[in-house]
């Protein structure tokens, strides 16, 4: 058994410490926020925050998250920032097919969490490492400074 | 505006006041789950597109694949447009799969989603069914009311009478209304009365993509489920010789071993074991009639098909007598590599076999073609086939296989595991890289005649690449003569007037690696290659690029005006800021037909001593008609100049020995954010019909990147992905 705090609930699971936590969450828990796009930390659809961080959960064994903070996509909603970033995503209209936005989302709000005011440059540096097949970046960049903007 | 009719009005057969609840407009109870309690009865009428509940919830049955098109958007603003419903009301409901209601309009019996024809074919029809409910409810109101139908007014969700300053909401009307008979004629709105329709619309998808809650196939979990994970064969046409499943079923977890026509399949409780259970399964394969070439003979043999002429595509006046007068002729050749279409959210697909038939669920773009195959796989009949339309994480054409490759998977490991769980096919993330179905590979070579006056007067262009469409049921519509509509769309019908001209295609049949439509499909190369061609053209007559494709678009309007509101918006014509000591800085400019929309483009570039490309900034100009949600026109087309660009700088699937050498995205890079350029998009005002915006975005941006390349350095690029190393100082 494995003992997992995500998003401020205790679990404990019963799977292969190598399990990545990706399908810990999805698969165990039923945590689908969080998406499978690589497996490889190659896209970032999959990102969570570990202590307040950017994760990649594709390629975390879940071993290695034990007893720390896990926050996923479906509890972006109970901190400010997270509330602000979403708001900005509905109001520009930021998804298309939404797949990696859950990811994108999670970054975003990491990113907000240290720099209030982060430039173009800031962005692209936290954000690069998030695909969107789509290419919504034109605006998750726009969503991304009026958020800020909203936490002024 | 013109008066329109319903069809099979004498087909009506309505809901007739049950429990008072809803105005079930031929609404299947199966479309709508959440309110399938309150449908008991189910009318067979096409137009089957909306309910009102007595709540006042407008729900709109979308027929079409939400896939990040906005297409769920699209269809509720047309519909609740004439309805005057209230858009926040609103919500969308995906459509069961029900060709004889449900069908493209666009593609005779079949029910699907392609070829941005998703607004072009629901415009008129949804219209209609807007229009005729609203008709329903304000006649129902006139009843209660006992007063003139002419004196009431309907807007966002309310019926009024106004000189009696009496209202009522929609869901109060919604019992009454059921009872109304369809009205035979319905007047449609002037578009100046439009209050959704051209304004903002905002997305419907926008709140569940944004918390974690929208539902994709890869996010569905039955009872019973077990996840199947399949070792394809390492090359196209391989087959399993055999297999060992000890290691594989000894991996906790793993239920089952099965093999299927496609390769072996592992079933377990969850993901990780059953792909841990793949990992650690031994197959024996039989390549004997696999396919062997690497893509480099596969285009050392295109270069050498093109040397000899093909099938004629397309033909005017005289060219040999054009190209013997000539003064100069212009030269070149292009090379255009498989792609992968890399949705984020790789092939998948659940399913479950039961007493009365299957259940599917898929972000399903291809219904009943998919039922058909289901059918015959299971022996049911195709009706038995229930569909399950999900929201899809991306496609770009990938899950509109005819072939159905990935959902006939599914199928086929229900059936081999004895149809006892319900199962979801997930293929990872190597498994979608490397399962073929890619944009073709195409080889293009050019020919220009100019005269002693420098005017364009013969044009030579030949093709050799796969068919998509050959053994398709697409193929009896869209393939005449041996020539592929789709391989030289964009080339045979080229809007320039050049008086002598030939377009030719080789199609090789002996390549067997499956082939797709990949967003834009056949425009995907043609627009690069003829928009590329003709900057060379302009070079050579040292002409100005916009000014030459202006004075050869004599007549065709809707080129020209995109040309001129790209061109203007732009800048064309003023000189570019210079970027960093040691860099060369270019615009250039494309401008390309698809699917009925219009799109010029032009894109400012900056090229480094080493070759590095940046692209700086793209201007759009579209015309796509009458733009129903402009916001998400533009985002559309931003999206496309992302999709594209990540194509022209990276985009390549090679094979080596017949097996695919990419398998993620470090082999096949996306775009990413900091190579994202600045986009400005402008429409065009129009009174056209709306046609589509999926696809258009794509194919002017790789040719107007090349050209302000070509514009900075003196290098038009002959090749996709463009190399860094080529374009060095």
């Amino acid at each position: 058994m494995i003992q997992l705090n995500v998003n401020g609930k205790l679990h404990a699971v019963d799977v292969a410490p190598d399990t990545p936590l990706l399908w810990v969450l999805r698969d165990t828990l039923g945590l689908t926020g969080t998406k499978y796009g690589c497996g490889q930390a190659l896209c970032g659809a999959c990102t969570v925050h570990v202590d307040g961080a950017p994760l990649r959960s594709c390629a975390t064994p879940v071993s290695a998250v034990a007893g720390r903070k896990i926050a996923t996509i479906e509890n972006a909603d109970r901190s400010r920032v997270g509330k602000a970033v979403q708001e900005a995503w509905r109001k520009l209209d930021v998804v298309q097919c939404g797949y990696c936005q859950s990811g994108q989302i999670m970054s975003a709000i990491a990113l907000l969490s240290q720099n209030r005011k982060p430039t173009n440059a800031d962005i692209d540096t936290a954000l690069a490492g998030n695909l969107c097949r789509c290419a919504t970046y034109v605006r998750i960049r726009a969503a991304v400074h009026l958020a800020a903007k909203s936490l002024a | 505006m013109s008066t329109m009719t319903i069809e099979n009005v004498s087909r009506r057969n309505f809901l007739q006041g049950v429990a008072g609840l809803t105005l079930s407009f031929c609404l299947p109870a199966i479309a709508a789950p959440a309110a399938a309690g309150k449908a008991a009865t189910v009318s067979f009428e096409p137009n089957a597109f909306l309910r009102i509940g007595s709540d006042n919830s407008v729900t709109v049955i979308a027929k079409h694949l939400e896939m990040g098109q906005g297409t769920y958007t699209g269809l509720g603003t047309i519909l609740a447009e004439e309805l005057d419903a209230d858009w926040k009301t609103v919500r969308i409901a995906g459509a069961p799969a029900d060709a004889a209601r449900y069908n493209n309009l666009f593609w005779g019996p079949a029910q699907g989603t392609g070829g941005s024809t998703a607004m072009a074919n629901s415009w008129d029809q949804l219209r209609q069914a807007g229009a005729s409910a609203k008709a329903m409810l304000v006649s129902a109101a006139a009843k209660r009311w006992k007063v003139a139908v002419s004196e009431i007014t309907v807007r966002d969700g309310i019926v009024s009478h106004p000189p009696s300053k009496r209202s009522l909401r929609f869901g109060e009307l919604a019992a009454d209304a059921a009872r109304e008979a369809v009205p035979a004629n319905v007047v449609l709105k002037e578009p100046k009365d439009f209050r959704l329709v051209g304004k903002h619309a905002p997305r419907k998808d926008s709140a569940e993509k944004t918390n974690g809650k929208a539902v994709f196939t890869q996010d569905i979990r039955l009872p019973g489920m077990l996840v199947a994970v399949v070792a394809h064969p390492p090359r196209f046409g391989a087959t399993v010789k055999g297999f060992d499943a000890g290691a594989a079923k000894r991996v906790k977890g793993v239920v089952d071993v099965v093999q299927i026509p496609s390769g072996v399949a592992v079933l377990a409780t969850d993901t990780w074991s059953a792909k841990k259970g793949r990992d650690a399964l031994t197959v024996e394969w039989d390549e004997s009639r696999a396919f062997k070439l690497g893509s480099d003979e596969i285009l050392a043999r295109y270069r050498e098909m093109a040397q000899q002429p093909g099938l004629v595509a397309h033909q005017a006046g005289n060219t040999d007598q054009a190209f013997a007068a000539a003064a100069k002729v212009v030269k070149a050749s292009y090379d255009f590599p498989y792609l992968a279409h890399a949705a984020m959210e790789p092939m998948n697909c659940v399913i479950r076999l039961g007493p009365e038939g299957c259940e599917v669920w898929n972000g399903e773009q291809l219904h009943t073609g998919e039922q058909h195959q289901l059918a015959g796989i299971f022996g049911l009949k195709p009706e038995q086939v229930k569909i399950n339309m999900l929201y899809a994480g991306g496609s770009f054409g990938r899950r509109a296989n005819t072939k159905s490759d990935y959902v006939v998977e599914a199928a086929q490991i229900v059936k081999a595991s004895g149809g006892k769980a319900p199962v979801k096919l997930v293929w990872l993330r190597e498994d979608d890289m490397r399962a073929g179905y890619y944009r073709p590979l195409f080889h293009h070579a050019l020919e220009a005649a100019l005269d002693a006056n420098g005017k364009l007067t013969g044009w030579r262009h030949r093709l050799v690449g796969q068919s998509i469409l050959m053994g398709s049921p697409f193929e009896a519509m869209m393939v005449k003569n041996g020539i592929d509509a789709v391989s030289v769309e964009g080339a045979a019908n080229l809007p320039y007037a050049i008086p002598n001209m030939r377009v030719d295609l080789h199609t090789p049949t002996d390549i067997a690696v499956p082939v797709l439509w990949w967003r834009s499909v056949g425009s995907s190369h043609t627009a690069y290659s003829t928009e590329v061609f003709l900057d060379l053209v302009a070079k050579a007559t040292g002409k100005d690029p916009v000014a030459l494709r202006l004075e050869l678009l004599g007549d065709k309007p809707r080129h020209s005006g995109v040309l001129r509101l790209a061109a203007e918006k732009s800048g064309w014509g003023t000189p570019l800021k210079p970027g960093a000591p040691g860099t060369r800085r270019g615009r250039g400019v494309a401008v390309h037909e698809s699917f009925h929309s219009y799109v010029a483009q032009v894109a400012e570039v900056t090229v480094a001593a080493d070759g590095t490309l940046k692209v700086d900034r793209v201007v759009c100009a579209v015309d796509c008609g009458i733009a129903i949600n402009p916001d998400n026109v533009r985002s559309q087309v931003e999206g496309a100049v992302g999709f594209a660009l990540a194509a022209a700088l990276h985009g390549e699937i090679t094979l080596k020995g017949g097996a695919v050498v990419q398998g993620n995205f470090d082999g096949y890079p996306l775009l990413r954010i900091d190579e994202m350029p600045q986009v400005e998009v402008h429409i065009l005002p129009s009174t056209a019909k709306p046609t589509g915006i999926g696809e258009p975005g794509v194919p002017p941006l790789a040719p107007a990147v090349a050209n302000a390349i070509g514009a900075a350095t003196g290098k038009y690029p002959g090749r996709l992905p463009f190399s860094s190393a080529e374009l060095r100082a």
